[in-house]
């Protein structure tokens, strides 16, 4: 099948109107540049809609609070993997960020001196590290909602344009490795299209749908990361996975850290509140991967609740009803309608379940893509950028704190959107050329796609994949499984490579566009599996048996050979490394010592 | 682990294959780790990958998944299976009122476009001050039950006046759009917005039927809102 492909010319394309996406259209937009943002879904239903305690900031309007101890409090997160740079540049952004949301319309809750409402959060401490302090800015427990809202309003004004429910499928490079734009199928009608542009910002999100347990929503298909890899350019740090402590036991849907910053608490069989064991100082407020870690502790030890011990119990009961209902309302409604609780009665039924991809595309802190070359390990890719949960700035490291994701994606986006507007300032107004190879790599996936005779089950490959990274690569990790998760979903690769649709129609074709999701997923997974068996040390939420605490490897991180970024290639399942920046923007370097919380 | 069979009647039609739309029928096997509409969809879809559905965060929050259940409109994952009575076939039906694309999926154009109408953005023409501009707990309290809006159409496709008029009234999410931002202490543009709908019918096309009140999922009342926009201009105009 040789399909037809229409050309459309823009200055910017941004790919992904989740909270990443968006901030960066703000900035294009307000700019006059001629933008394009493709959208899998209506821009108000991507994932970020589905965040909910808050954003961090250190604004401070409940008690002293830094910038610089949300530095230290999120490089200690990462268990030191993060980039003390990019780190730095997003605490001290962050309290611009949030007021400029708040200008944007945005409805937080607000303190009766009229300023912001601010709660604990899981890893916020003041004093570097000595005591929890009320840092996350929160719209109730529909933090993510409110925030996506205000931000798609704001392109309204902005008069930004969309193009709601078109599929990216590939990232179009030149033979010198520039960025011209990307291909795209407009779902209504199954038609292909290049968007060639001298900008592309990829905001795709995160891949939570390579697991079993999720809390993401079926559209987190790692898009962007699979085009990029599939594009040639590296991954970074594909072994952290966040797995959040509570996640509805069966149905996977994210109860919030919010709850535990209002003061809930989690409790095992013997109704014991267990974090105090673990986490002396913060408790339940410790840092997710602590958190998560103890309860798959206290459920494999036999402390787990309900007929098959397979959970553990958030507990609410003891907080006055009207907190609940004015503060978290969305968890009283998420309780009743998927644990079948009544959360002021009753605790909910908790498991950790995979919510966020640490890795990503390599940026540096403006948003441009990085690859290492022949001067550096850091070249910049021209035309390319991207920002939030798809890309690696790297913020999060080994373990990202609560509230910094909504961060992250505001400041980054923001950050990638006012370095694209910079750099086509400066840059001749001529598109470059597109190489003549600039749509087969879409067209022959979508050829091979629409003639695959006795294939593989698209439904059925995925949940295979899903099964293979929730059992060999899940909280803790063990040396055999990984060895033979990574010959298993190799396998599955396989499958994918071979996968048939039966619905070969052009409109709205949706067992296509999960062929092509499935895809992208496969890259996440391969790259997440390979990277996990490679790294021999535990460190953040890569925890592995044969990396034990020591006193010579506290926690098992073993600086000396792992402070390093992972960097898978497709080409070869090749990794590489690079180092981690240990230097800020300008204070001192916050030094390495044992996580403990 | 307990298996039941669910039987549904579901509107099909792709305009690349079907001369006109047609209800299939199609049974599908669930287990107790199925709760809602949507995981058996899910299942469905496995079986026959031809059925076309929105879907995406499964949890009510996104307003991806509203479909016309058993002649209601409500959220696929927010549907409880078990709220079925055995024996009867599920009936599943696009939104009513707006153009299909293809099975289940409607195309919302109209619906959005009534929702760009109203100016659904805060405006206000002071330079932006360095911190937040302030506003007490109570005056947020006014926002409640407005901005938790999902835009998933449930409303304004039940709403008659809306079927009759999707051009010209704005219909019961648009409208409730419009409240909360009118209803904003740090929105300067009350005046401009009920300029904007003081027209036979933008606004006053709604005859508090209520079906919107009735089928929204988030538990919001936009006929209270609408009253009270009525109740300003009234009160603007004596």
């Amino acid at each position: 099948m040789s399909q037809k492909v229409t050309v459309r010319k823009f200055d910017a394309v941004i790919v992904g109107a989740g909270g990443a996406g968006l901030r960066a259209a703000i900035q294009l937009s307000e700019a006059g540049l001629k933008t394009a943002v493709l959208t899998k879904v209506f821009p108000t239903r991507s994932h970020t809609v589905a965040a909910q305690g808050g954003v961090a900031a250190s604004l401070g309007n409940s008690e002293e609070d830094h910038w610089h101890w949300h530095m230290y409090d999120t490089v200690k997160g990462s268990d030191w993997l993060g980039d003390q740079d990019a780190i730095e540049f997003m605490c001290r952004k962050a309290n611009e960020c949030v007021i400029e949301l708040e200008h944007y319309g945005m409805p937080f809750d607000r303190l009766d001196n009229g300023r912001i409402y601010q709660r604990p959060f899981g890893g916020h401490m003041s004093n570097f590290g000595e005591k929890p302090v009320r840092r996350s800015c929160a719209a109730a427990d529909r933090t993510g909602h409110a925030m996506l809202h205000a931000m798609y309003q704001r392109n309204v004004r902005a008069s930004t344009q969309f193009f709601v429910e078109w599929m990216a499928l590939d990232l179009i490079r030149d033979a010198e490795g520039e960025v011209l734009g990307v291909t795209a199928m407009e779902m209504e009608t199954g038609e292909i299209y290049a968007f060639h542009a001298r900008a592309t910002i990829f905001a795709t999100g995160g891949a939570g749908r390579i697991y079993y347990s999720s809390t993401n929503a079926f559209i987190n298909t790692g898009d962007g990361v699979g085009m990029a890899a599939r594009a040639g350019i590296p991954l970074e740090d594909m072994e952290f996975w966040q797995f959040h402590p509570t996640g509805v036991a069966g149905a996977g849907v994210l109860i919030t850290e919010g709850v535990r910053g209002e003061g809930g608490i989690l409790r095992n069989s013997n109704g014991e509140r267990f974090m105090e064991r673990y986490a002396p100082n913060a408790k339940d407020l410790a840092s997710r991967d602590v958190v998560s870690r103890a309860m798959v502790t206290e459920i494999n030890e036999g402390r787990g609740c309900g007929p098959n011990k397979d959970f553990v119990l958030l507990d609410i009961t003891h907080l006055p009803p009207e907190t609940i209902m004015k503060r978290l309302p969305g968890i009283h409604e998420i309780a009743v309608q998927f644990a079948g609780v009544d959360a002021l009665k009753e605790p909910i039924p908790v498991v950790p379940t995979c919510h966020y991809q640490m890795g990503g595309i390599p940026t540096n802190y403006h948003g441009q893509v990085v690859v290492p070359g022949k001067r550096s390990q850091n070249e910049i890719v021209p035309g390319f950028y991207a920002a939030g949960e798809c890309a690696c700035a790297s913020v999060h490291g080994a373990n990202r704190l609560g509230t910094n994701s909504l961060l992250d994606l505001l400041v980054f986006g923001k950050s990638a959107g006012e370095t694209a507007v910079e750099e086509l300032k400066k840059s001749p107004k001529a598109h470059k050329e597109l190489p003549a190879d600039a749509f087969e790599r879409s067209l022959a996936r979508l050829d091979r796609l629409n003639t695959q005779k006795d294939g593989a089950n698209v439904h059925e490959t995925q949940l295979a994949m899903r099964r293979t990274m929730q059992k060999h690569a899940g909280v803790f990790r063990f040396n055999d499984l990984l060895k033979e998760g990574v010959q298993k979903i190799l396998e599955v690769q396989q499958d994918v490579q071979r996968t048939e649709i039966k619905d070969k129609s052009q409109v709205f074709n949706t067992a296509r566009i999960e062929a092509l999701e499935l895809d992208n997923l496969i890259e996440v997974a391969v790259a997440t599996m390979v990277s996990a068996e490679a790294r021999k040390e535990s460190r953040g939420a890569h925890v592995r048996d044969d990396a034990p605490d020591t006193p010579e490897h506290p926690n098992g991180r073993d600086d000396a050979n792992w402070l390093k970024h992972t960097l898978w290639y497709k080409e070869g399942n090749r990794l590489d490394y690079k180092s981690v920046n240990l230097r800020p923007l300008t204070v001192e370097t916050i030094a390495l010592k044992k996580r403990a919380y | 682990m307990t298996t039941r069979t669910l039987q549904f009647k579901i509107y099909r039609y792709d305009p690349d294959q079907d001369q006109k739309p047609y209800m299939q029928d199609i049974a599908v096997e669930v287990d107790s780790t199925d709760r809602k509409l949507l995981d058996a969809l899910v299942k469905l879809k496995a079986v026959d990958d031809s059925i076309a559905f929105r879907r995406s965060c499964r949890e009510g929050v996104c307003g991806s998944d509203a479909l016309n259940i058993n002649g209601r409109n409500g959220l696929a994952c927010l549907t409880d299976l078990g709220s079925f009575p055995d024996g009867k076939p599920i009936v599943l039906r696009p939104l009513p009122g707006l153009p299909i694309i293809r099975d289940l999926i409607v195309d919302m154009t109209q619906f959005f476009k009534q929702y760009h109408s109203i100016k659904p953005y805060l405006i206000n023409n002071d330079p932006p001050p360095e911190r937040e501009r302030l506003q007490s707990p109570e005056d947020r309290e006014e926002l409640d039950g407005l901005y938790e809006c999902i835009l998933c159409a449930c409303c304004s496709t039940s709403c008659p006046s809306f079927w009759w008029n999707p051009d010209k009234f704005v219909g019961p999410a648009g409208l409730l759009a419009a409240y909360r931002f009118i209803a904003d202490t740090r929105d300067q543009a009350t005046n401009e917005r009920l300029d904007n709908l003081e027209d036979p019918y933008r606004l006053f096309r709604c005859h508090t039927i209520m079906n919107c009140v009735d089928v929204c999922p988030k538990g919001l009342n936009p006929t209270k809102a609408i009253g009270k926009i009525k109740d300003m201009m009234v009160k603007r105009a004596i």
